[in-house]
C-alpha cells in the first residue's frame, strides 16, 4: 500500500497482548453471566430435567437394575452427576448460535479484542453455571439418600473432574454452534452426540448387562471411562485405573474441539 | 495532498456461484461523508464487511487509515466504528453496561471506559434509560445506542451500514443531525443506503452500486446533472390518453420519457427552460388532451437510480435477492 503515511505515530500494537486478552476474556464471562442472572426461568426450568432424571432412575427404573456393590442411588448419582455437566453444555451451543444471529458476534469482531476471547469467556460463563446446577444435583442427590464414601479430597476431586469434563465437552458445542448458526438447531444439534454416549455408558446401568457389541463400544467411550472414575473417586474403585484414562479424553477433547472451535470462529 | 482514508482497489467477492462485488474501487477523503446507495443485494453489506476485516475478499486490495484489511487488523479495528443494519447491542445488558463492555473490549481503563459510557449515553440522549435492560428501548433508542457503541473507541473512520432503515421519519432525522454532528467534528464516514434522499442530505459523494459494481458516482449534483437539467412532469386527467400524451411530448426531452400509470403522470428529463412547459401545454390542448398538472421540476437521485438501473432504488428489482440479503435476513430472523 502506498498510504502508510496515514499511519499515526504511536498506533496501537497490531496483536492483542496476553493481559489485554485476559481482560477480554473476563468482560466477555461478566457479560455471558449476567445473561444467565437476568434469564431466571431458563435456569430453573434448565434445572428441573436432571431432577427428573434423578427421580426416574432413583424410584422408577432402581428396582430393575443390579449393581454389584452397594446401593443403586450411590451407583446412579456420580452418572447423573456427570449428565447435568455435559447436558449443560447445550447452552453454549445455544447461546453462541444466538449471539451469531443477533449480530452482536460482528459487534465484538470488529473490535480490536482477542477473538478467542468471545469463545473462552462463553464456555467459562458457563462452565460457573454448570458449578451451580451440579451443587444443587449433590443436593438432591444427598436428599435421595446418596452418601459420599472418598474423603473431602477424592470427594471434591470427584466433582472437579465432573466439571472438568463438562468443561473439555463445551467445546464441542461451541464447535457446533458455530457450524448450525441459528439457535434452534443448535438446541437439537447438540444432543445428537449426547445420547449414544451417555446411555450407551455406564452412567445409568452396569455395562455387563448389555449385548456384547454395545459393551466393546461402552467400555471404552469418554463417558464410561469418566462415569468410572468420578465413581471411584466419590464411592470408592480402582481410582489410578479410571482417572489417567478420564483425564486424557477430556484433554483430547479440549485441545481439538479448541482448535475446530476457533478455526470455525475465524471462517465466519 | 493527504492520501485518501479508506481506499479499495478492486474488490471482489464471491459467494459460490453469485458474483457479490465486483472489482469495486473506491476512495474516501479525510472528514467527508461518502454514501454507498444501491438496493437491497447490491452488495453494499458485503463491501462494509470486508472493510471492516470481518470478511475477507477473494481478490483486491483495501486499506483504512492506512491500514490493509488483512495484513493489519488488529491495528485497524482499533480506528474505526462500525453500526450495523441489525442493532447489535445486548438486551439483557443496560445500555450502560453495554458500551461499557465495548470500552473494555477497545482496552479502556475502569475508570476511562465508565466515563466513556456517560458521555456517549449523554450525547445520544439515552441518560434516563441508561440503567434499563436494552430489551425495554424502543427500536429508535436501540439504534442510538447501537451507533453510540460505535462511538466509545474515538473511531477516525465510522461505517454506518444502513443506520436508518426501519426507523421512523422523526428518529431518522434526529440521527441524520447527530452523524452530521460527528462529521463537523472531524470524522470520516462511509455510509450505506438505500434511501436516496438520505444519500442526498448526508453525503458529499455518492456511490451508486447494483449487483455488485460501482455504476456511477460523483456528488449528488454531478449525478443529477446527467440527466441534465431539469424533468418535466405532466400529469392527465385520463388514464387511456397517457402513453399518446408520452408520444405527443417525446421529442422534447434528451431521453425516452418514463409512464407512471398509477399516477398518470409522464416524465421527461429535459431542458431547464420554461419554454418547454408552455410547448407541452400547447401540444396538449391541440390534441385535447386534459391536464391535471404540468411543472419543470429538478431531478431526483431517484430518477438518476431510475435511468441509471432501469429499476428504483427502494423496491430493489426481484432477482435481487443478493447475498447481502443472507447475513441481513438471518440476523433479522428473530427480531
Amino acid at each position: 500500500m502506498t498510504t502508510v503515511g496515514a499511519v499515526a505515530v504511536g498506533h496501537p500494537p497490531r496483536r492483542v497482548s496476553v493481559r489485554e486478552g485476559l481482560a477480554d476474556i473476563a468482560g466477555i464471562t461478566q457479560r455471558n453471566l449476567r445473561r444467565i442472572v437476568r434469564t431466571p426461568r431458563l435456569l430453573v426450568f434448565s434445572s428441573i430435567q436432571p431432577v427428573m432424571f434423578v427421580l426416574l432412575f432413583r424410584y422408577v427404573f432402581a428396582g430393575a437394575i443390579k449393581v454389584l456393590h452397594g446401593d443403586y442411588v450411590d451407583y446412579l448419582m456420580p452418572g447423573i452427576f456427570l449428565q447435568t455437566s455435559l447436558f449443560g453444555g447445550a447452552s453454549t451451543a445455544v447461546g453462541l448460535a444466538a449471539d451469531l444471529q443477533g449480530g452482536i458476534i460482528d459487534r465484538f469482531r470488529s473490535l480490536p479484542m482477542a477473538r478467542s476471547a468471545v469463545l473462552a469467556g462463553r464456555t467459562l460463563a458457563d462452565l460457573i453455571r454448570n458449578v451451580f446446577v451440579v451443587a444443587l444435583m449433590v443436593v438432591v442427590g444427598v436428599l435421595v439418600g446418596f452418601r459420599f464414601h472418598g474423603t473431602v479430597g477424592t470427594d471434591l476431586a470427584g466433582i472437579g473432574l465432573v466439571l472438568l469434563f463438562g468443561y473439555a465437552f463445551s467445546w464441542v458445542f461451541v464447535t457446533v454452534g458455530l457450524y448450525v448458526k441459528d439457535p434452534e438447531t443448535a438446541q437439537v444439534a447438540g444432543f445428537i452426540p449426547l445420547f449414544p454416549l451417555v446411555f450407551a455408558s455406564s452412567a445409568f446401568v452396569p455395562v455387563a448387562s448389555m449385548p456384547g457389541w454395545l459393551q466393546a463400544f461402552a467400555n471404552v467411550q469418554p463417558v464410561s471411562v469418566s462415569v468410572d472414575a468420578a465413581r471411584a473417586l466419590l464411592i470408592g474403585g480402582p481410582i489410578e485405573h479410571w482417572l489417567w484414562q478420564a483425564l486424557v479424553w477430556a484433554g483430547g477433547v479440549l485441545v481439538v474441539f479448541a482448535v475446530l472451535g476457533v478455526r470455525q470462529y475465524r471462517r465466519i | 495532498m493527504t492520501p485518501p482514508v479508506i481506499e479499495a482497489k478492486g474488490i471482489t467477492k464471491a459467494f459460490g456461484a453469485t458474483l457479490a462485488l465486483d472489482h469495486v474501487d473506491l476512495e474516501v477523503e479525510a472528514g467527508t461523508v461518502l454514501g454507498l446507495l444501491g438496493p437491497n443485494g447490491a452488495g453494499k453489506t458485503t463491501f462494509v464487511r470486508i472493510l471492516t476485516t470481518l470478511l475477507r475478499a477473494d481478490a483486491g486490495s483495501a486499506s483504512v487509515v492506512g491500514l490493509d484489511v488483512t495484513r493489519d487488523a488488529v491495528a485497524l479495528r482499533s480506528a474505526i466504528g462500525l453500526a450495523g443494519q441489525y442493532a447489535a447491542v445486548d438486551e439483557l445488558l443496560t445500555g450502560r453496561e453495554n458500551l461499557e463492555l465495548v470500552g473494555l473490549l477497545y482496552h479502556l481503563g475502569k475508570a476511562e471506559r465508565r466515563r466513556r459510557a456517560v458521555e456517549t449515553l449523554e450525547r445520544l440522549a439515552l441518560t434516563e434509560a441508561a440503567d434499563r435492560q436494552v430489551k425495554t428501548y424502543s427500536g429508535g433508542m436501540r439504534r442510538r445506542l447501537d451507533v453510540g457503541a460505535s462511538l466509545v473507541g474515538r473511531p477516525k473512520v465510522l461505517f454506518l451500514d444502513e443506520p436508518t432503515t426501519g426507523l421512523d421519519p422523526a428518529t431518522r432525522i434526529d440521527l441524520w443531525r447527530f452523524i452530521e454532528t460527528l462529521v463537523e467534528e472531524g470524522a470520516t464516514v462511509l455510509l450505506t443506503t438505500q434511501y436516496l434522499e438520505e444519500a442526498d442530505h448526508l453525503a458529499n459523494r455518492i456511490v451508486v452500486i447494483d449487483h455488485g459494481r460501482v455504476i456511477a458516482e460523483g456528488t449528488s449534483n454531478e449525478l443529477k446533472a446527467q440527466l441534465g437539467g431539469a424533468v418535466l412532469e405532466v400529469t392527465v386527467t385520463e388514464g387511456d390518453q397517457l402513453h399518446k400524451a408520452a408520444d405527443l411530448l417525446a421529442d422534447l426531452g434528451h431521453s425516452p420519457p418514463g409512464e407512471d400509470l398509477t399516477r398518470n403522470l409522464v416524465t421527461i428529463p429535459s431542458d431547464a427552460d420554461p419554454k418547454v412547459i408552455v410547448e407541452a401545454a400547447r401540444r396538449l390542448g391541440d390534441r385535447g388532451i386534459g391536464l391535471e398538472d404540468i411543472a419543470l421540476r429538478r431531478p431526483s437521485l431517484d430518477d438518476v437510480f431510475l435511468s441509471l438501473t432501469g429499476h428504483g432504488a427502494e423496491d430493489g428489482p426481484g432477482q435481487g435477492a443478493g447475498p447481502d440479503d443472507e447475513p441481513a435476513s438471518s440476523h433479522g430472523a428473530r427480531r
